[in-house]
């Protein structure tokens, strides 16, 4: 049984890396006690797929995990409950679907990601840079020695209201696919601002289909 | 300095910048916090090393458990910042803080450090740095947290005693609470410092340093030490806990990868081996196990409230636990389906101990460690460690005919008596077992000697020996270098320098805290990590205070000499040391000590904890009555002396 576990990743949690978070899920769920599917052989691992890496220190509300079962009495909701019962802090589980078993992977799925960036530190000309700087055809950048374009993977991208402490939001849909991942850092450097007086945070995961 | 809500902010910024940032935010599975307000006394309890490492220490976690089932206790946990993380912290004036609350160290009533090595003492000084709180002991006021420091290495607690107001010498789980209450009515009479350290040296076990002077001959040896109080104990003598309470099992669940990602279930306290160079076997006596069934109950909940893989059933010699072999049986039984492994560390050199590992879930089947110690039958003996080659050899044909293709083999340079040959026989040995693998799994076959050096301990067999020299630990690993390479063989080493400080520290007195500070001021810390540890600042150390660090390390003592730790007492007697130590010499052994007692010192000690808690678990032998009569008579003619 393949089930799909939407979840948000937030506080301590969001300082786990990928590894870990893997680590943290298959704790989980041996928490619950529900029959984890583990892979054959000399070093069995727990059948389980995260859909897509998010880096550390961002925090997240659209995380998507695939997880395989063996067959079990229980409902998905009753699955759901348990999950949240074992859950750590900072991994809150919203929803638990079945998927048929022969679908491809979840990670091949996604299409784009959307996040909202607080801004700890007031940017007075925000709405001038998002215009100008981004009002081009290509974005021609760096990363690891290779050269790429960043502007085809920003699909949109647009201001939202303050919060409630009045700092500014970003709001950004960027590509997540293989290969052609668009990275909020990337954009934030574009705009000349430093990563590290933001607080970036995934809201959703969007898939193909 | 910033407050907790301070330093919230801060961290908020400063933690994406640092490697690892999960090291330092809490808020894991399992950790407890209290309402700070509400309780009436607030205990830190501090590993002086990183989280990946600190969050691996049973014993904090048991102080840990204790006192938070105590509801007008709260403990929290802290750990030494790694560098960066300590450099972020000292410019944004972020002070040492608990991973729960986010309170300041210095906010706390008690801060208690885990001191299981001597490689972490320069980190104490560090993080008491860092927490802002006074270094020296004496400079501390009643506003002042009580720093407290128990554990292995405080069985010599001299050259900590200018930083620590008070040692607690062996086992936690009964004197914490005592220590706990002694603070509450000290706090509810509104004493002053003075009277805190007074009515703490009146719990037994427990050490404060400020109440003795020690006195020093001419020639720099050590003379004795004086009570500055009639009041207080000579000597202090160590605590232990009758009986095992039932084992901890609601670990906290870390986030990060830490160094023992796992369960820990001690299934037995103390070893009746009697290695010569093994100073955890001398100090944890007598030897006291826990039931088989209690072992199993705590893996089945440990499971079901962490959800970790793996077990580590932990004890000194586990192939000594009478049960053993129903232990694993009966885990095996229990958890079959659960994927889980199981490690089961310290196994004897024999093939009983294939089979138990054979026997012992473990998927992923990847190395399996024995530790011969030395190379040559001779060199065993000296150690009291008696294996036979032929059984090595025996042992190790069975691991790799069951499939294991990576033997582990630990020994050590450097033995009391060794020779250049004794070195060659490490080689010698290493590339015999190798091809002993070689015909049962061909180029599969991997041999990973892990070669440590022996440092002399107090309280040991071995701790009137000198130190092995520099020059003769280089010549040696140089041997082990050019030798243990190639095709399936793989050589570890610890760094000569390293040995050494460990070495003077192990066996050092009070003149050794001016030099600890002064290493530390030199930016001596993390001691115990190859990148950190700073060889120079300890030896302009050295120099500044005018001690020769070779006084500590390659001085031959005389079988006269008192030593600085004689006021702490592990209740083995001198004499049944020193007398085990002629052993050593004649190349002698000493059969394991369930057989038969050899009196320790143990047996009278404790007779009456052992009336009051009779039953299977205490494992030293039942005393005929004549041995009795014969272990009270020494016990009281040494009493005399």
């Amino acid at each position: 049984m393949r089930l799909r576990i939407f979840f948000a990743k937030t506080d301590a949690m969001r300082y786990t890396s990928h590894l870990d978070l893997h680590k943290t899920w298959e704790r989980t769920i041996r928490r619950t006690g529900l029959p984890l599917v583990y892979s054959q052989g000399f070093n069995p691992r727990p059948k389980l797929q995260l859909a897509s890496a998010l880096p550390l220190g961002f925090t997240s509300d659209g995380e998507v995990l695939d997880a395989w079962f063996a067959e079990t009495d229980q409902s998905t909701t009753q699955i759901l409950e348990s999950l949240q019962r074992a859950a750590p802090p900072g991994l809150k589980v919203h929803k638990v679907t079945e998927v048929d078993p022969t679908k491809p992977s979840l990670q091949t799925q996604v299409r784009s990601a959307e996040y909202v960036i607080t801004l700890l530190d007031p940017v007075p000309d925000l709405e001038e840079r998002l215009e100008s700087r981004l009002s081009v055809s290509s974005l021609p950048r760096q990363r690891r020695g290779k050269t790429y374009d960043l502007r085809p993977l920003i699909e949109t991208i647009s201001l939202l209201l303050p919060d409630e402490l009045g700092r500014s939001r970003i709001a950004m849909l960027l590509s997540a696919r293989e290969a052609a991942t668009g990275r909020p850092e990337e954009v934030l450097d574009a705009l000349d601002i430093s990563a590290e007086s933001t607080r970036i945070h995934r809201s959703q995961l969007i898939f193909d289909d | 300095m910033l407050t907790r809500s301070e330093i919230l902010s801060s961290l908020e910024r400063l933690l994406p910048t640092v490697q690892k940032p999960g090291r330092y935010t809490g808020g894991e599975l399992n950790q407890v916090v209290k309402d700070w307000d509400s309780v009436k006394t607030r205990v830190a309890l501090v590993f002086p090393d990183i989280y990946d490492l600190g969050m691996s220490n049973l014993g904090l976690a048991i102080l840990y458990d204790l006192l938070n089932q105590r509801p007008e206790v709260l403990a929290e946990r802290a750990f030494s910042p790694w560098t960066d993380m300590e450099l972020a912290m000292r410019s944004s004036g972020i002070p040492l803080y608990s991973l729960e609350s986010k309170h300041p160290l210095i906010e706390f009533d008690i801060v208690g450090f885990s001191l299981p090595y001597e490689t972490l003492y320069t980190n104490t000084l560090n993080a008491l740095d860092l927490a802002g709180i006074p270094l020296f002991s004496a400079d501390r006021t009643a506003q002042d947290p009580l720093i407290i420091a128990g554990g292995h290495a405080v069985f010599n607690p001299e050259p900590m005693y200018a930083f620590i107001d008070a040692f607690v010498i062996g086992e936690g789980e009964e004197v914490i609470h005592e220590i706990v209450a002694v603070h509450q009515a000290w706090r509810e009479r509104k004493g002053n410092r003075e009277d805190l350290l007074y009515s703490l040296a009146g719990i037994e076990g427990v050490y404060v340093p400020a109440l003795y002077r020690a006195h020093y001959h001419p020639d720099g040896t050590f003379s004795r030490m004086e009570r500055l109080c009639e009041r207080v104990a000579n000597p202090v003598v160590k605590r232990i806990v009758a009986q095992l309470p039932p084992p901890l099992t609601r670990f906290i669940v870390p986030y990060i990868d830490t160094v023992h990602n796992r369960i820990p279930i001690e299934i037995m306290r103390g070893c009746t081996r009697g290695c010569r160079f093994c100073h955890a076997g001398m100090i944890t006596r007598p030897v006291r196990e826990r039931p088989v069934d209690e072992i199993v109950d705590a893996v089945e909940q440990a499971i079901t409230q962490t959800g970790f893989e793996e077990i580590g059933l932990l004890s000194l010699s586990s192939s000594d636990y009478t049960q053993i072999v129903d232990l694993v049986q009966a885990v095996n039984q229990r958890f079959v389906d659960r994927h889980l492994s199981i490690s089961l560390p310290s196994l004897r050199i024999e093939t009983v101990s294939v089979d138990l590992m054979d026997a012992v879930m473990d998927e992923r089947r990847s190395g399996f460690t024995l530790a011969p110690e030395a190379a040559t039958e001779r060199m065993r003996r000296t150690i009291n460690k008696p294996v036979s080659t032929e059984q090595l050899i025996e042992t190790a044909h069975a691991i790799f005919s069951r499939g294991w293709p990576t033997l582990k083999l630990y020994f050590m340079i450097g033995h009391p008596s060794e020779t250049m040959d004794d070195v060659q026989a490490v080689v010698d040995l290493c590339k015999a077992v190798l091809s002993e693998g070689r015909k049962v799994l061909g180029g599969r076959a991997t041999i990973h000697a892990g070669v440590s050096t022996f440092v002399p301990k107090p309280h040991t067999p071995f701790q009137w020996v000198p130190s092995e020299t520099i020059e003769n630990i280089r010549a040696k690993q140089g041997l082990l270098k050019r030798q243990i390479r190639g095709p399936g063989l793989k050589l570890t080493w610890t760094p000569p320098e390293e040995t050494l400080m460990e070495a003077w520290l192990s066996r050092g007195d009070r003149r050794l805290a001016q030099v600890i500070y002064a290493a530390w001021q030199r930016g001596a810390r993390f001691d115990a990590w190859k990148d950190g540890f700073k060889y120079q600042a300890w030896m302009d150390a050295f120099t500044e205070t005018g001690l020769d660090p070779a006084f500590y390390t390659h001085r031959h003592r005389p079988p006269f000499e008192t030593f600085p730790w004689e006021h702490i007492s592990t209740t083995l007697r001198k004499k049944f040391l020193f007398d085990d130590y002629l052993r050593s010499q004649r190349e002698e052994t000493l059969d394991d000590c369930r057989q038969g007692c050899f009196a320790c010192g143990i047996l009278p000690a404790f007779a009456e904890v052992r009336r009051q808690n009779p039953g299977d678990i205490w494992k030293c032998p039942d005393v005929s009555p004549r041995l009795q009569i014969k272990v009270e008579e020494i016990a009281l003619s040494e009493a005399l002396d």
